[in-house]
C-alpha cells in the first residue's frame, strides 16, 4: 500500500530530477564524487540517506527492489529501508538477487554475479578515501584534482613495512578508469574484485557527506597495491556450516560461551538458494553433501 | 543452533510497540497535551524550532511530545518533516530594528534610546527549588506597565554614527540555502550565519566558551541583547507590495568586539552578529562569539589553530542531526567489516608470534 501523502518513492520530482542529474555526471566521470544537494531524510544520517536517495531517484513502478545490509536480506535496518519504499512507492521487493531490478546495499555485494540492467545502490558513511589521511574537505578535494595520491600510496607502503601486509581490512581503496581513487564503501576486501568489468550499474550514495559517485557497467577498477605485495581478497579460511559454499564471504557466529564457532554466508539469499538446491554443510541437519 | 537470523520484522514492530507504551508512561497519570508542552514547556519548543529551522511551535510541541522529550530526536522529526514543504517564496528581510521587544539589555551603556528592559528572564533569579511549583498553585499575575511608544535603535548604528565600529553595508545579493545546496567552502558570512542558526546549541556554547578561555579571544561585549517580535512580510509580484503575513519571535544578539586593528584594517569596534528563533539568548550570543572568531581573515587576523577560528571544522561538525545520526549508527551491524578486522587481526597475530618464536 503506498502511502498518498507523499509522492512516489517520497521525494518530490525535482529533487529527483536534481539527485538524477548528479547520477549522470558521476556515470560520466567514472570514481568522481559529485557534490549534491543531500535532503533531510526521515531516517537517521549516517543510516543510508545516500543510498535512499539514489534509490529514490532511480525507481520506477516496474521495479523490484532488494535491500540488504551485512548481506542479508533480514537485518533490521534492512527491513526498515524495504518498508520505506514498500510504503512511499509501492513497488514490488524481492530477496532473491536475480529477480531484482534495483538492490541497495550496506557493506557487501552480493555473491551471485549480477547482470545488464541491474542497478547496485551503496550506502556510503565517508566518501572521501583519503579523509583518514587528510580531514580538510578543501584539501583532498585538490589532491583529486591534481591526480595527488602519493599520501595514499606512502599509508599502504608503511602498513608493509609494520605489518608486512596492508592493514586495510574493508573500504579498500581502489582506483577507477586509471584516474580517480574511490572509496568502494565499507565492503569487505573480498567484495573488491566484483567491483570491475561488473555488468550492473554501481551507484554511490553518501547523504551526510552528500557526495554521490558511480562505477559505470565493465569498468575497470583496480585494488591499489604494490607489484611485490598484490591485492589479495581475503576472508574466513572455512566453508559454510550451512550450505557448504567455500567461495563466499563468511560470518562467524559464536554459538556458545566455550567459544564454539561457526561460519555462515553472509549472503542469506546465495545460502539460502544454495540450501534449496541441496548443498549442505558441516553443521546441517542433514550433514554435510560429499 | 543457529540456522538464520530471522524475525527482523517482528522485532522492529514490537519494538515500536513498546516505544508507544513507555512514551504514554503510567496510564494513571494524565497525558500531556500539546498545548501544554507548547505553553509550558516554551523554551524547549523554541530551541526544537531553532535547531529544527521550522518557525512552528504546535509541531514543535508535537515533536518534543513525540520524542518522549528527548530534544534532538524532536529537532530530527521537524527537519525531516521541513524537507517534504513545498517552498513558495522567500520573505523580506525582517527588520528587527522594529521589534516589538519583551527584553532589551545592553551592557556596553548604562543607558540608551528603547532603556534597559529585562523581560521574563532567569537571571537574577536564585536557583532554588520551587516546592510550590510541585504543588500546581496559581501563578499570581506579573504588573503591568504601558508599552512604549519610543524606538528601539540598535547600539550598533549608535556606534556606528560615531565611525568606531566596522562599516557593514547592506548588501542585495540573496542569501545562499544550506537545506538547497550543498556546503561549499569557503563559505560566505551569510551561509555560516545560517548553518550556525540552526547548529547545536550545545556545540555553539562550547566552541564560544573556547573563545572567552583563549582559544581565538575575540574580546566580545554584548552591545545588545533583544527578544521579541517581528513581522514577516512577503512580496507579491501581483499586489507590487508587500503584506504582512503573521509575526515571529526571535533572540538577536550583537556582540561589540574590542580590536587594535590588523594589517588592514584600522583599529575600531568589530561585530559579531547572533539571530535564532524564538526565545534563545544563550544560543544567540555563542553564535554572535562563534561568528566574530570565524571572521579572522576578512579581518586581517591571525589564524591561531583555534576550534572557533576554523570554518570547516565548526560548520562540518556543528549539526546535530548530521552528528547524532552518523554517531549512533555505529550501533548498526558492522559483523562483516568486523569479520575481515577478525581474520586480519588473526593474520598478524600469528605472524608476529611466529617471528617471535623464531627470534628465540
Amino acid at each position: 500500500m503506498t502511502d498518498q501523502a507523499y509522492n512516489f518513492a517520497y521525494l518530490d520530482e525535482q529533487t529527483k530530477r536534481m539527485i538524477r542529474r548528479a547520477l549522470l555526471k558521476a556515470l560520466a566521470i567514472p570514481g568522481y564524487q559529485v557534490p549534491f544537494a543531500s535532503r533531510e531524510m526521515p531516517m537517521p544520517y549516517g543510516w543510508g540517506t545516500g543510498g535512499v536517495q539514489v534509490t529514490a531517484a532511480c525507481l520506477t513502478p516496474d521495479d523490484r527492489l532488494k535491500v540488504i545490509d551485512q548481506g542479508a536480506d533480514d537485518t533490521t535496518n534492512a527491513v526498515s529501508i524495504r518498508r520505506f519504499f514498500q510504503r512511499t512507492a509501492g513497488v514490488e521487493t524481492t530477496e532473491r538477487t536475480t529477480d531484482a531490478t534495483v538492490i541497495q546495499t550496506r557493506h557487501r555485494i552480493p555473491e551471485q554475479p549480477l547482470s545488464e540492467g541491474q542497478i547496485l545502490v551503496y550506502q556510503v558513511p565517508i566518501p572521501e578515501p583519503l579523509r583518514f589521511l587528510e580531514p580538510r574537505e578543501t584539501e583532498t578535494r585538490k589532491m583529486h584534482e591534481l591526480e595527488e595520491y602519493g599520501l595514499m600510496h606512502v599509508k599502504l607502503y608503511e602498513d608493509i613495512a609494520r605489518h608486512g601486509e596492508i592493514a586495510t581490512a574493508y573500504a579498500y581503496p581502489v582506483r577507477v578508469e586509471g584516474r580517480y581513487v574511490m572509496d568502494p564503501s565499507p565492503i569487505p576486501k573480498f567484495d573488491n574484485p566484483k567491483l570491475a568489468g561488473n555488468p550492473a550499474i554501481q551507484l554511490f550514495g553518501a547523504g551526510r557527506e552528500a557526495r554521490i559517485y558511480a562505477v559505470p557497467p565493465y569498468s575497470d577498477v583496480v585494488s591499489l597495491d604494490f607489484e611485490d605485495h598484490p591485492f589479495i581478497a581475503s576472508k574466513a579460511d572455512h566453508a559454510c556450516d550451512l550450505c557448504g559454499s567455500a567461495g563466499s564471504y563468511l560470518d562467524e557466529v559464536i554459538t556458545d560461551d566455550r567459544g564454539t564457532r561457526m561460519f555462515v554466508c553472509s549472503d542469506t539469499d546465495f545460502c539460502a538458494s544454495r540450501q534449496a538446491q541441496g548443498h549442505r554443510g558441516r553443521l546441517s541437519p542433514q550433514g554435510a553433501t560429499p | 543452533m543457529y540456522v538464520a537470523v530471522k524475525g527482523g520484522e517482528r522485532a522492529i514492530d514490537a519494538a515500536h510497540a513498546w516505544l508507544a507504551e513507555e512514551r504514554r508512561g503510567d496510564p494513571a497519570v494524565p497525558e500531556l497535551t500539546v498545548a501544554q508542552i507548547r505553553e509550558q514547556m516554551a523554551l524547549a519548543v523554541n530551541r526544537v524550532m531553532a535547531e529544527g529551522s521550522l518557525y512552528d511551535p504546535d509541531l514543535a510541541a508535537l515533536a518534543i511530545k513525540q520524542a518522549r522529550g528527548d530534544l534532538i530526536e524532536a529537532v530530527f522529526l521537524i527537519r525531516a518533516y521541513r524537507t517534504t514543504l513545498p517552498r513558495f517564496g522567500a520573505s523580506r528581510p525582517v527588520d528587527t530594528a522594529a521589534m516589538a521587544v519583551d527584553r532589551r539589555v545592553s551592557a556596553t551603556f548604562k543607558d540608551l534610546p528603547g532603556g534597559q528592559v529585562l523581560g521574563p528572564t532567569f537571571d537574577y533569579t536564585h536557583r532554588l527549588l520551587d516546592f510550590a511549583l510541585a504543588a500546581e498553585a496559581e501563578v499570581p499575575p506579573a504588573p503591568m506597565a504601558p508599552a512604549s511608544d519610543e524606538p528601539v535603535p540598535h547600539v550598533t548604528g549608535l556606534l556606528d554614527r560615531d565611525g568606531l565600529i566596522e562599516q557593514q553595508p547592506a548588501e542585495d545579493t540573496p542569501a545562499p540555502d544550506l537545506t538547497r545546496q550543498p556546503l561549499e567552502l569557503p563559505a560566505s558570512r551569510a551561509l555560516r550565519l545560517q548553518a550556525l542558526a540552526r547548529a547545536d546549541e550545545g556545540f555553539t556554547l562550547s566552541l564560544a566558551y573556547s573563545t572567552q578561555r583563549g582559544y581565538g579571544r575575540t574580546h566580545a561585549f554584548v552591545g545588545e541583547l533583544r527578544i521579541g517580535r517581528v513581522a514577516v512580510e512577503v512580496e507579491l509580484p501581483e499586489l507590487g507590495f508587500a503584506v504582512e503575513i503573521g509575526e515571529v519571535e526571535l533572540t538577536e544578539c550583537d556582540t561589540v568586539n574590542q580590536f587594535k586593528g590588523s594589517k588592514t584594517e584600522p583599529p575600531q569596534f568589530t561585530r559579531g552578529y547572533g539571530l535564532v528563533m524564538g526565545q534563545s539568548e544563550r544560543k544567540a550570543i555563542s553564535m554572535s562569539l562563534v561568528d566574530r572568531a570565524l571572521r579572522w581573515q576578512e579581518l586581517g587576523e591571525d589564524f591561531t589553530g583555534a576550534p572557533a577560528q576554523d570554518e570547516e571544522f565548526v560548520l562540518s561538525h556543528c549539526d546535530n542531526i548530521q552528528s547524532t545520526g552518523f554517531l549512533e549508527h555505529i550501533k548498526l551491524p558492522h559483523y562483516v567489516d568486523f569479520q575481515a578486522e577478525l581474520e586480519l587481526v588473526r593474520r598478524m597475530r600469528r605472524e608476529a608470534v611466529q617471528m617471535q618464536e623464531a627470534a628465540e
